[in-house]
């Protein structure tokens, strides 16, 4: 099985893949493949504790929608996912789900994404 | 999990077409080629274009090519919508009905060229071509096509932005570096190196301070933002300095908030601590620095107290960060736009490249390193400005002539000020005659975006009798001044080049449109026009013309290495070799050795004479530098208070209690561009005024809603988004608004004055030398609109403006503020 696993605590909210899947999928106003959900920013109360880059939360989350086909037609000629090629922030990766989940070395919050 | 090496590995370079460089793919012809100019960028990324029947269907970027890697930002996705954008301007036109009626009558491009001939030869007969003023915006392709058509065209000393006082970008940071340093500094994110983050050279900084700046969203100055955010993924640790949380500042090890233009104070105060507890890099001061003392001297009542009660900051953090940047082996700064735009401005890009110095990150693998145009192909503002009659050039606009200032201009252009000054009054400020008659605007959007007092522009250009604005939109600042409206080509329908900074980069024309050409036929047209003579001399009859003579050199020579890295000389080598369709057929870019390069100033590759050391006078980084004192500046550092702010004018705080900061860039806009296309607009609706929701608690205003923001200047109105992203007493409003679906006859222009801070900022304020603005720390009030509140549009052009300024006299307010 294929899939995207996100580094989500990298994400720069920069909507390269709502816009690169809007556009290979010829969605109308509204409408995504991939969305953005934001997360913050704020600030934990307890800020004398939490100092540093734990002060702060201040995130995306990428969801697939229903339109979301993980690309086939480009992943069948060789091609990344459109949100994966596009993407700024070098959050997404593509590939077999089991190959994937060995990406995930505990350094940054991650999130997989299948369909 | 960033592995480079693994990323390039894991792409089947077959289904991307290596090596080709045309393609025909499910029925359309693919383009490997760059994009950046129009719509403008200060980038140039790597780019797949899709065309179809003469049109541009689709872009994809470029996982082959090593500067974005593919990874484009969400404009240049949509390009398509840019280019295909039924709203552009399509042939030559000339104005109908009154200016501001927004009537044209589409006329032939040798009609349009014949008037503009009559209307420079009266103007050169009557008055001389100084009496024309040539206009450039910024990231499209006007760098030095806008100066070719000045300077050797309409030979016209006065080439500038127009009405942007203090050349507030870039300037302030590219002067107080090449001071002390003798050449510009960027931060290594491996750029210079084709394989990038797999070069074994290079390694990513420990530290790295993001420093008035949001590199992701502006990707300012031939810098991607997102590079630094590989750099994070490879360890480095992050220092924030701004008004506004970033994605930095939500990931800094220190987020220091501090008031808006007290900066200075701040690296003042590092610089402090840095000297105090002897966190300094002994062997470079020793080795390559010079007036080390006396920048101790200048700094040694600077304590984290003192700066941290200026800059409301803690002064433990300042401590903390200023022994974090110290502390690294490589610690980089990557500066931007703020530390142009306070009165500081000189002050502090000095300090600032004196703290890098001092650390030792000049120059070495992730830190500061020097930075040429590539293989020095390079023109700037003044190329072609050796070609104007000699009493011409004398007569440019320029600090001492048009302000009556002493002092050597560092700068090559007219002074904005000046150029105000002598359209309001016809004078010099020294009383001299100097009508201006004709203004040429070249892919600037003059009104919505770089005037820094809006409506002042607005009347002045109304002073102007022929004005004649190229751009491939039509702009507010075309509907309420342009007399003739010339049609230019966006990136896909133009050939071009681009070396800011390196590697050097080529665009490759895929489609037409109408009748639009680019800003280099339209230097040719121009020059064919105005001046046949020189450009028959020079050999330049077409595009490729242009750009063959940018890839042989260009001016590139003032600032040509001598020798490469072992030493060998390069006396003969200038320009990069290829042609350019040489340069395209290479793929479209190419790296040269001398950015690839680390310490070059031990390697002689940096003086004219290729003697070890720096290019400054004594060799040496000049911590003090006498640059400075042939300038007439002071060389020591200190920090200067914004115009009006809680500490220069406490009294007027009590009307205006909220410090007003502005311009921080979006992901969806470049400046003033891209508001006419739907996808942006369906991410980014309208503009936004940042506030703390205590501060809207304060002042009654709820998220989402219409409020004014306002000064002794003027006001402007933009919807609330409450947000903890600004503190307590600042605001931050987003700058270059119009809204092109609108009206665009008068008193609306598009709604260009309804939402444009730029209404509440004055001309004429401006920092040491004449440099900086006090643009990003005004002061100012908030309050909600209501239904039939009278709309800036209608006060500036139906009711004579707010009055906040006097025609003529050479300052940015009315009356005495202290």
């Amino acid at each position: 099985m294929k899939g995207i696993l996100v580094n989500y605590d990298m994400c720069t909210g920069c909507h390269s893949c709502e816009v690169a899947c809007k556009k290979e999928r010829n969605l109308s106003e509204g409408e995504f493949g991939i969305k953005l959900c934001e997360v913050g920013p704020y600030e934990y109360r307890d800020a004398h504790e939490a100092t540093g880059k734990e002060r702060w939360e201040w995130t995306w989350m990428p969801v697939l929608t229903k339109a979301c086909n993980l690309c086939e037609d480009r992943v069948a000629k060789g091609k990344m996912p459109m949100c994966v090629q596009h993407c700024q922030a070098w959050c997404l990766q593509f590939g077999e789900v089991e190959d994937l989940v060995g990406e995930i070395d505990g350094t940054y919050r991650h999130a997989l994404l299948v369909r | 999990m960033f592995d480079y090496q693994k990323h390039l590995d894991a792409i089947d370079r077959k289904a991307y077409h290596e090596g080709e460089l045309q393609w025909e793919e499910d029925g359309y012809t693919v383009t490997r080629t760059n994009q950046w100019s129009p719509p403008g960028c200060h980038d140039a990324c790597g780019v797949l274009f899709y065309t179809k029947d003469d049109k541009l269907v689709k872009v994809e970027g470029d996982p082959l090519s090593p500067w974005a890697n593919g990874k484009l930002c969400m404009r240049c996705l949509n390009l398509d919508e840019a280019v295909n954008d039924p709203t552009r301007v399509k042939y030559p036109m000339r104005r109908a009905g009154k200016r501001g009626e927004n009537k044209w009558e589409r006329i032939s491009w040798d009609e349009a060229l014949a008037e503009i001939k009559e209307k420079v030869t009266a103007i050169k007969e009557e008055y001389g071509t100084q009496a024309i003023v040539c206009v450039h915006g910024t990231g499209r392709n006007v760098n030095w096509q806008n100066p070719i058509i000045g300077h050797a065209a309409l030979q016209t000393p006065n080439v500038c932005m127009l009405f942007f006082s203090g050349n507030a970008c870039y300037t302030p940071r590219t002067v107080g570096a090449i001071a002390p340093i003798g050449d510009y500094i960027l931060v290594d994110a491996s750029q210079g190196f084709e394989d990038r983050y797999a070069n074994p050279d290079w390694r990513p900084p420990e530290v790295l301070v993001v420093w008035g700046n949001e590199p992701i969203a502006s990707n300012a100055d031939g810098y991607m933002g997102h590079w630094l955010v590989n750099c994070v993924q490879m360890g480095t640790k992050i220092i924030s300095i701004d008004p506004r949380l970033t994605w930095w500042g939500a990931r800094a090890e220190y987020f220091l908030q501090l008031r808006p233009g007290t900066d200075c104070a701040l690296v003042m105060a590092f610089l402090h601590v840095i000297i105090e507890e002897d966190l300094y890099d002994h062997e470079f001061v020793d080795c390559w620095c010079a007036y080390f003392d006396e920048l101790a001297e200048t700094v040694k009542d600077a304590t984290p107290e003192w700066a941290a009660e200026i800059c409301w900051l803690d002064p433990e953090d300042i401590r903390g960060a200023a022994r974090l940047y110290a502390s690294g082996n490589n610690s980089a700064i990557q500066w931007g736009l703020a530390m142009d735009q306070q009165l500081s401005a000189m002050q502090l890009n000095l300090a600032v490249s004196d703290l890098i110095a001092i650390c030792g990150n000049l120059d070495r693998p992730g830190g500061n390193t020097l930075a040429h145009d590539a293989f020095d192909c390079s023109a700037d503002y003044d190329t072609c400005s050796q070609y104007l009659p000699p009493e011409t050039a004398a007569k440019r606009l320029n600090r001492e002539y048009g302000l009556g200032m002493n002092g050597h201009d560092p700068i090559a252009g007219a002074n904005a000020d000046a150029v105000l000054h002598a359209i309001e009054t016809g004078q010099t400020a020294n009383g001299e005659p100097y009508p201006i008659k004709m203004v040429w605007i070249q892919s600037s959007n003059a009104l919505s975006c770089p005037s820094w007092d809006a409506p002042r522009a607005y009347e002045a250009l109304n002073k102007v009798d022929f004005i004649v604005n190229a751009d491939p939109i039509l702009t507010p600042t075309a509907v309420a001044h342009a007399d003739l409206i010339l049609p230019i080509a966006m990136g896909p329908e133009r050939n071009s080049v681009r070396s800011w900074w390196y590697p050097l980069k080529s665009m490759k024309k895929v489609v037409d449109y109408y009748e639009a050409v680019s800003d280099e036929e339209l230097a040719i047209l121009m020059g064919k026009t105005l001046n046949p003579d020189l450009f028959e001399r020079l050999g330049w009859n077409s595009d490729i013309d242009l750009l063959n003579w940018f890839l042989a050199g260009a001016d590139g020579s003032r600032v040509c290495a001598r020798k490469d890295a072992d030493g060998a000389e390069m006396l003969e080598e200038r320009g990069c070799g290829y042609t350019f369709d040489g340069l395209c057929e290479k793929g479209g870019y190419l790296y040269d050795e001398w950015n690839a390069t680390y310490e070059k100033y031990a390697k002689g590759m940096v003086r004219q004479d290729g003697s070890i050391g720096f290019a400054t006078i004594s060799g040496r980084v000049e911590l003090m530098p006498p640059a400075y004192r042939a300038w007439g500046l002071h060389c020591d550092v200190y920090h200067t208070e914004p115009t009006t702010g809680p500490l220069s004018t406490p009294e007027l705080m009590k009307d205006y209690p909220l410090i007003l900061t502005t311009g921080g860039r979006s992901f969806e806009f470049f400046h003033s561009e891209h508001r006419q296309h739907p996808t942006m607009r369906e991410f980014h609706p309208w503009p936004k005024v940042m506030i703390n929701p205590f501060d809207a608690q304060k002042y009654g205003i709820q998220d989402g809603q219409w409020i004014w923001i306002e000064n002794m200047h003027g006001r402007f109105r933009q919807i609330a988004q409450l947000t903890s992203r600004v503190r307590e007493g600042v605001i931050h409003a987003e700058h270059a608004w119009w809204f092109p679906e609108t009206e665009g006859a008068e008193p609306h222009l598009f709604g260009t004055f309804d939402s444009n801070p730029n209404n509440c900022i004055p001309n004429f304020e401006t920092g040491d030398y004449g440099i900086g603005a006090c643009a990003k720390s005004g002061i100012c009030r908030v309050y909600p609109y209501q239904e039939g509140d009278v709309m800036p549009g209608e006060v500036v052009t139906r009711q004579g403006g707010f009055g906040d300024f006097e025609p003529g006299v050479m300052k940015g307010y009315k009356t005495e503020l202290r």
